[in-house]
């Protein structure tokens, strides 16, 4: 799909999707027989009485496990509960899978309508993390440290994928409405919206300032659009929201501006499918909805050893199920054929330094992947500046040994992570007996 | 969620550049072909046969070491072929069999495999290997007598020999258009200038090498050899002889940019690059040896890890 040109001296250059030609029409899947939600918290006991399988839901009912729980997910569909079960994704993220039979008429639930003419962050805070653009709510609703500023990104966060875009060139009221709420809800009053690309006409009367940043990729990274139009560098092993910076998707803003403009939730997600020749199509599907009906919907049949990636082609996660279902931040949605995917090898480094050329973060990755693969990850951060990648792929996909270098950092990162974790615990037991 | 279609699950990126070792090394043999091309035809049939020996006893020592080290069979890659066929453009074509094998065998296992196999070389195991056949059997890179037997329509001397021995003086009778042009005598490979530079262009092009390492190279040898020139022309002979004469182009093009042994960063390489230059000239100029290409590369392989702790400042570092 995107090989290395014959002429090998100059880097790779890949642009985002910029729909400058024509608007695609997303186009609408009708809703499955059956949704499963992901709700991201354990399933310990269902002793709540909250939700539990044979429940009748509404459209747009909020779901808890408990009272006190921040984590929610808000029903797609009308139906009954069919099943509640434990569910693991990546990096061993813990959810609980509810699963939802739908039935044929379907009734808004009306919980939201009562509080929409009144936008508080409550409100936000309360109904919100589950819809299209899964919006950062708990970084905005923060009160420890509340962000001083909100970036939206106009742009996706992947090659091929048009998404977010889509919201921004078709549906801008939605967004003017979205700002205008984030702005009355939060207080913050300084709002950008980064577009990726050069053309800023139209965005005039959003109420935010409009910034322009490159469109070739990565950087539509929020470190990298900091450092663009904020001119702010954001520290090794630190992210945007500790600088008091919060980003949000376009397409969440669309639909708290749309959720309040109509006072119901928006259930649906658009997403952009890759099919098999890199063939790009937008559509519209119910949260929820198993991928297996996307690929019924337009014919595209899978078989053994072909791939299935959920997001796009440089920072997406492969996924092992067709019943996988859509998410609120599920943006694209790639199948790849057995015979296009390249394999990665299990050849050291010959140090020919391609990918040291091409990261966007200045990352000595030659040095660091050896450290990584002898795994000595803090070394590796200390020495060979670990924390300052900010995951956009490149070193993979130049790699001349064909190294997962991506999917090193991505374990070490997530190794520290977790050895951080246990020695904050650590740290409070032993406190805790000294007391 | 059970499925039963067997999916392939991998961590990201999902697509790849298309680039392989393989791809690099039948490039880089293509790249010597022009060269090798000049070297067939000035000496014919012993040519072809040290040439052939010695990529087919590379490739089989690197099966070896697989065999005796239990790894996986890295063969393919092409890699030991590419050492192969570049340490066969140093010798001179009437070197003998046992010579090529014994080269080949210092290259492959003590110049790369010992280390680990690809990548892991800390010196270029082609420049390597002629260094320690040098030392241990001297006569073998003595051109005038290994070729003794040819008759040439150019000057037969090799040139660097008469430099060293009788002084500028001596080397009037080559002119840089002929050195440019292969009438020289030398390794089969390295005497070809425009063939390398053809390979060496094609080769920075297509992305193989650095650009950096083989100008910086040349661009040291020309400044210090001018200087040299400039406050003794009676004594030392200008740029223009060095770039064309011994392993010079050879050495710039495909001994100084081989991948493991080189910096990767851009003022290292060009630290690197100057480096060589420079110590060639003092050693051609100033040093018991004729030519000082391959001890200047060592050496400078050598420092290579240090230079390339040069290094840029990584995005959000706080130091």
């Amino acid at each position: 799909m995107m090989t290395r040109s014959f002429f090998g001296f100059s880097k790779p250059c890949f642009e985002y999707e910029l729909l400058t030609d024509t608007l695609p029409v997303p186009e609408e899947i009708a809703t499955p027989a059956t949704v499963t939600l992901l709700l991201p918290e354990a399933l310990e006991k269902l002793d709540s009485g909250l939700i539990k399988i044979g429940d009748k839901v509404k459209t747009g009912q909020k779901l808890v496990l408990h009272e006190e729980s921040g984590a929610c997910v808000i029903s797609s569909v009308t139906g009954t509960i069919s099943s509640i079960t434990p569910f693991i994704g990546d990096f061993s993220k813990i959810f609980t899978a509810i699963a939802i039979d739908v039935d044929q008429e379907e009734i808004i639930d009306q919980q939201f309508k009562d509080l929409y003419q009144e936008p508080t962050l409550e409100t936000l805070k309360n109904f919100f993390s589950f819809v299209p653009g899964a919006p950062p709510l708990k970084a905005l609703c923060d009160s420890a440290n509340p962000p001083k500023s909100i970036i939206i990104y106009g742009g996706d966060t992947d090659l091929l994928i048009s998404t977010n875009l889509y919201y921004v060139k078709a549906d801008i009221n939605a967004i003017k409405a979205g700002i205008k709420i984030l702005k009355q809800t939060t207080g913050i009053e300084n709002i950008i919206l980064a577009m990726p690309g050069e053309s800023l006409q139209g965005y005039g009367h959003l109420g935010a300032s409009v910034k322009n940043v490159s469109a070739v990729y990565p950087f539509g990274s929020p470190n990298l659009i900091m450092q663009k139009i904020l001119k702010q560098v954001v520290p090794a092993g630190k992210d945007p929201m500790d600088l008091g910076i919060c980003f949000i998707r376009a397409e969440a803003v669309a639909a708290i501006g749309n959720a309040f403009t109509n006072g119901c939730l928006p259930v649906n997600k658009i997403l952009t499918l890759v099919d098999k020749t890199g063939k790009q199509k937008l559509m519209s599907v119910r949260i929820g909805t198993p991928l297996k009906e996307i690929f019924n919907h337009y014919n595209i049949n899978l078989n053994d050893r072909d791939r299935l990636i959920i997001g796009g082609p440089m920072t997406g996660s492969a996924v092992y199920s067709e019943d996988f279902p859509v998410q609120p931040d599920t943006d694209a949605v790639m199948v790849q054929d057995a015979a296009d995917i390249s394999h990665t090898s299990d050849y050291p480094c010959i140090n020919c330094g391609d990918c040291i050329r091409i990261c966007p973060a200045k990352i000595q990755v030659s040095m660091l992947v050896r450290l990584l693969e002898a795994e000595l990850y803090e070394e590796a951060a200390d020495e060979y500046d670990l924390m300052s990648c900010i995951d956009c792929g490149l070193c993979s996909y130049v790699c001349v040994a064909k190294i997962p270098v991506f999917q090193y950092i991505r374990l070490a990162k997530y190794e520290l992570a977790k050895a951080a974790l246990e020695e904050a615990e650590n740290q409070e037991q032993e406190e805790e007996t000294n007391e | 969620m059970n499925s039963q279609k067997k999916f392939i699950v991998s961590h990201a990126p999902f697509q790849h550049n298309g680039s392989s070792i393989e791809q690099r090394s039948y490039n880089i043999i293509l790249a010597t072909l022009p060269a090798i091309l000049l070297g067939l035809f000035h000496y014919g049939a012993p040519a072809l046969g040290v040439i052939c020996l010695s990529i087919s006893s590379a490739i089989f020592w690197e099966l070896a070491m697989n065999r005796i080290s239990k790894r996986p069979i890295t063969i393919g890659d092409g890699n030991s072929a590419m050492v192969g066929i570049i340490f066969a453009m140093l010798l001179p074509a009437t070197t003998p069999w046992w010579a090529v094998i014994t080269g080949t065998f210092v290259a492959i296992v003590i110049g790369k495999e010992i280390f680990g196999g690809i990548g892991s070389n800390a010196f270029n195991p082609a420049a390597l290997s002629v260094l320690i056949l040098i030392l241990s059997w001297k006569n073998l890179f003595d051109f005038d007598q290994a070729l003794l037997n040819y008759n040439f329509d150019f000057v037969a001397v090799y040139p660097l020999g008469a430099l060293k021995h009788f002084g500028v003086d001596a080397i009037d009778t080559f002119n840089i258009l002929d050195l440019f042009l292969g009438r020289q005598i030398g390794g089969i490979g390295s005497t070809f200038g425009l063939g390398l530079i053809l390979g060496g262009g094609y080769l920075i092009l297509r992305g193989f090498i650095r650009w950096e390492i083989p100008l910086s190279f040349l661009l040291g040898i020309s400044i210090t050899a001018l200087l040299f020139n400039i406050s003794e022309p009676a004594r030392f002979v200008g740029p223009g002889f060095h770039l064309f004469t011994g392993y010079t182009l050879i050495g710039a093009f495909f001994l100084a940019t081989e991948d493991s042994s080189s910096p990767v960063n851009t003022l290292p390489m060009l630290l690197y690059g100057l480096g060589g230059g420079i110590m060639t000239v003092l050693i051609r100029n100033i040093g018991v040896y004729i030519d000082g290409v391959l001890y200047a590369i060592l050496v400078m392989n050598m420092v290579s890890p240090l230079l390339d702790k040069i290094r840029p400042k990584a995005i959000g570092k706080v130091v």
